[in-house]
Parts: C-alpha cells; structure tokens; sequence
C-alpha cells in the first residue's frame, strides 16, 4: 500500500539558515510515527511545511497522494493539526471554539450539531461546552485542541510538542487517547518531541538532526543498535583514560560532558575489570540499558541537549 | 461564505465579551471631543465662511473619524499575536480561500467600528445637527465604506508586522497625523499651503469630506472640501483597493524562520 505521507527530498531555507537538508520520509498508513530533535534539528520546520503553512524550497510532499503544491486546498482537507501554542480563542466557550472549526471545514447545520457533541462527548469535554475556553486548565484545552483537529474525520492527524504545558496524568490521557484513536478510527498520527519518554510512544521514530534524518526505526530496534548496556565513567582526567582504555582493552569509549561513555555488551562484566585495570583512576561508575538519548548521541556524536539549550 | 461569516461572527463574539474595548474605542473620542470641542469653543472662525461656527460641531464628524480610526485599527491589532498563538493558526490551515478570511476579518472590524460610529452619532440631533432621513442614509453610507477602508488598511499593517509595540508606532507616526491632517481638526482653508498639499493627497481627507457633507446634507458651511463625487469616488475606490492589497498580502504563503 502507498504510504499516506511521502517526502523526498526537502530542503527548506529561511533567508539566513538552512533548516532542513534533504529530508526523506514515508508514513505508512496507521501508523504513529515521531519526529524527534532537539531545538533547531528542523522539525518545527517539517511540522509547518506538512500543515501548510508554507512550501518547501526545494523537494517534494504528498499526503494521501495529494502533492502539496498543486493540491494544498485538497490536502488540507486531509489533515488534522493540532499546534503546539494554543490555537483557541480563549474568549469564545468550548463549544463555540469546535463549531467555528468545523465551518472552516464546510461543515454546516444539523451534521455540525452532532459532529460537535459526539466530538465532545468523546474527548469528555460535554460537560463544559458553554464554558469558556480561558478557564479550562492546560489539559481540558489540550483535549478541545484534539477534537478541533479530528473534526472533520482526518486521515493524518499532526501534531506539535503534544505534550507541552501538560502535567504527567494529562499526559498519560494524551496518550491513551491517541493510541485508541489508532486503533478504532485508523488514523495515522504524526508528532515532533523533543522529550525521549513521549517518543518511546511511537511505532516508528525519525532522529532529526540539524536539518537531516540521522536513523529511522521503532525506539525498540533504535535501542538495541547500540551494543547492549552504556557505562559512565566519572574521573579527573577523561581523555587520558579514555586514551588507556582503548589502548589497553580495545574499547572505544567518547567524552561526553566530562564523562565517558562506554557501550558494551556486558556491561556489567565490564566495570569489574575497568576496576581492576585502572586503579585509582576512576571516581564513579553507572550503568544503565540504552535510552533514545544514547540512540542520539551514537549517531550524531554530541548531546541531545547542548549547553546554550540548557 | 461560510467561512466569511464564521470569522466575522467570531468579531462580534469576541468583540462584547471585552467591554474594556467598548469603553476604549468610545470613550477616548467622546472625552477628546467634549474638551478640545469646549476649549476651542466659539474661538474657531472659518476664513470664507461669515458666520463663526463652535467648534463642538465642526469637531463632531471628526471625531467620528476618529472613532473609525481607532476601533479598526484595534480590530486588526490582534492579528499579530493571532497568527503566533491562538484560532488564527488553525484559519491558516484550513481549506479556505485567503481572500474569505481577510473579508471576514475585515468585515468584522469595520461592522464594529460602524457600530461604534452609529452610537456617536446619536447625540447629534442633541447639539443642534440637524437630520433628515437623507443625511442618515447618506452618513450611514459613508460609515460603513470608511471603516471597511481602515479596516483593510489595519490589516495590512499587521500583517506586516511581529510586534504589538511596533503597531502602536505606526499608529502615532503614521495614522494620527493622517487623521490630524484630513480635515477632521481644521479645514484646509486657513492652513499653510505645504499643509495644504499633504491634505489634499491624504486619502483620509476625501473620507472626512463624504462624511461632512453627509452627516450636514451638503451645508457643512466649508467651502474649501473637495467635491462629494471626488469624496465619494476616492474613499470607496480606495476602499477596494486596500483590501485587495490586504487578500494579496495575505495569500502569499510566507515562511518566517521558525525554530
């Protein structure tokens, strides 16, 4: 089967920087796929290009093989977006806010009266219809955000940081709901995250750095590329250990913010005999299995966070 | 269509459910003219015009203009902020003409601003205006295009721009002085030539001018206005002509840079 959103070869350029280098992608249908990056690796750009905001320099889109620069009015009849800063009017209630959606939507009388409550209904929001959207709490808002994007029955529904500004238990929501969505209306779902537990979520993830795709995969075979367990070492001098380790055991282990880093099958076989070769040397010693932040740091070289973000 | 009259019902709503801006857009006319027009009282004299005239009454349509002025602009001040966090995010994605959503902005804007004006102009038969049914009409008439035209212009500012603080600016670099000079204050006649000029080439003037001329049914008492079919003419083209530029500006898909 075709794949619902298919991207080949996009660059965009913004007057002064390059924000995405060549960037291919294909979303299969049903499938809850995740870009994920750090500020700057482009996927506010991808986000925006995707919900129609703009064309792309170079390259080309297709939604339910709909081409983005020939067919954008068709194409956005497909998509459901949901933005990561409040796209509500916070004077307008919550039933008004979902209506006024569904208009823009050609939606009209008595199907936009019942799309509205049944939207509401499910997303459980019924009961505050006539409130206005300003006195909602940030996951109540999250969750007229949904039913204004999925409205108009999308087949893809896209959305921005999903996660941002909610408290954990929204979050858990957030989530439940978007894999029932999955599961009962076969909607793909797209999201850009900066946050590793939102992008443990998805079926499959694209690593987004500085304009390029680093890896595609699930989170599960991402993981299991890096060689088993990680080590951090903590020590004084971090290059000349790090010299001696692969002098003298043939690892290879990188300096990461003043630590190394050791991926190894046996981890915990390792550390005993770390110990042993290098007596005195080293301070500290954890071990962990590998998170999408190693994922990260394997393939790009660098911190997922660097230091002027934190 | 729908989504014209979505948007613009969208104005409304908002629009009474912030009586601050009520207040704003009406009251700061009302007390500008209450005190200007007392100060300067019987003090005003026309140069060609025999008799003298208060001010409070030459004053009126003008700060009816002003009443115009101001809530268009303020209408159009929250595009700036709309587009960046709030509905106006999800208009720009949806499968809309641009050329509806500027009409239902701007529809929006200019039905307040006539609103407004509408409601000033009640207390004119109370100061000695008199009116007919023709110099209604013909006000209302003249209301309802000048208010679209600032509208439309408003939205072209902030389309433009990223900033609240930057339209407000504008607002007193640019469109105050357009105001000050378009007849609303003094008439042409007794000003220097190089103000003059710049009046005769402010479209605001050909506004205030339909406007005068309709509100006085055609004895405003100034002889210097330009005439009504040139007002009339100049305000309803340039009218289109804004909101033309508005749909054109508002239709390119532009790609700030984004993080």
């Amino acid at each position: 089967m075709n794949p619902i959103v298919d991207i080949q070869n996009v660059s965009h350029r913004y007057k002064t920087r390059e924000a995405l280098k060549g960037v291919n992608l294909s979303i299969g249908r049903g499938e809850i796929f995740g870009l994920l990056g750090p500020n700057g690796s482009g996927k506010t750009t991808l986000f925006r290009i995707l919900s129609t905001f703009f064309d792309p320099t170079e390259g080309s889109v297709k939604v339910e093989d709909l081409d983005l620069r020939t067919d954008a009015p068709k194409l956005r009849k497909k998509i459901g977006v949901v933005f990561q800063a409040p796209s509500l009017d916070a004077r307008l209630t919550v039933r008004e806010n979902i209506t006024f959606q569904g208009s823009l939507y050609g939606l009209a009388g008595k199907e936009l009266h019942t799309r509205v409550q049944s939207m509401m209904a499910r997303l459980g929001i019924a009961d505050r219809a006539a409130e206005l959207v300003q006195r909602l709490s940030g996951g109540l808002k999250r969750r007229v955000e949904l039913a204004k994007g999925l409205l108009h029955n999308p087949a893809l529904l896209i959305l921005d940081e999903p996660s941002t500004g909610l408290d954990p238990g929204a979050r858990i929501d957030l989530w439940k709901y978007l894999k029932e969505l999955r599961e009962k209306e076969k909607i793909t779902i797209l999201v850009t995250t900066h946050l590793m537990e939102e992008a443990e979520h998805c079926d499959r993830l694209a690593i987004l750095n500085e304009g390029k795709v680093v890896v595609i995969g699930s989170p599960h075979n991402l993981k299991k590329e890096i060689g088993g367990d990680i080590l951090h070492i903590q020590t004084q001098d971090a290059a000349e250990l790090a010299r001696q380790i692969e002098h003298k055991m043939k690892i290879k282990a990188i300096h990461v913010n003043g630590m190394l880093q050791i991926e190894h099958t046996d981890g915990h076989k390792l550390i005993a005999s770390l110990i042993e070769n290098f007596p005195g040397k080293i301070d500290a010693v954890t071990f962990r299995k590998p998170t999408l932040e190693d994922v990260f740091v394997h393939k790009t070289g660098h911190r997922f966070w660097t230091e002027d973000v934190l | 269509m729908q989504a014209v009259i979505t948007l613009w019902k969208r104005e409304m709503i908002r629009f009474y459910r912030q009586p601050s801006r009520v207040a704003g857009a009406l009251g700061t006319p009302f007390i500008f003219w209450l005190l200007i027009g007392s100060g300067i009282g019987k003090s005003f004299r026309m140069t060609d015009t025999a008799q003298s005239m208060d001010y409070l009454i030459y004053f009126f349509p003008g700060t009816i203009l002003m009443i115009l002025l101001f809530t268009a602009i303020f209408s159009t001040i929250s595009l700036i902020e709309d587009r960046k966090e709030g509905f106006l995010q999800s208009v720009l994605v949806a499968p809309i003409k641009r050329s509806a959503f500027v009409l239902g902005k701007i529809l929006g804007g200019a039905s307040l601003a006539f609103l407004q004006a509408v409601l000033f102009l009640v207390i004119a038969p109370f100061i000695g205006i008199p009116v007919s049914f023709f110099s209604i009409a013909g006000t209302v008439a003249a209301l309802f295009v000048t208010a679209f035209g600032l509208t439309a212009l408003g939205f072209i500012i902030a389309w433009r721009l990223h900033s609240i603080q930057g339209f407000h600016a504008i607002m007193n670099l640019f469109l105050m002085p357009l105001w000050f000079l378009s007849g609303a204050l003094f008439p042409p006649e007794g000003a220097p030539s190089w103000i003059r000029m710049i009046m005769q080439w402010n479209p605001l003037t050909y506004q205030m001018a339909w406007l005068r001329e309709a509100l006085y049914a055609g004895n405003s008492g100034i002889g210097s206005l330009p005439s009504l079919t040139t007002s009339i003419g100049i305000t309803c083209v340039s009218a289109l002509l804004l909101f033309l530029i508005a749909s054109w500006a508002a239709g390119r898909r532009h790609a700030e840079d984004a993080g």
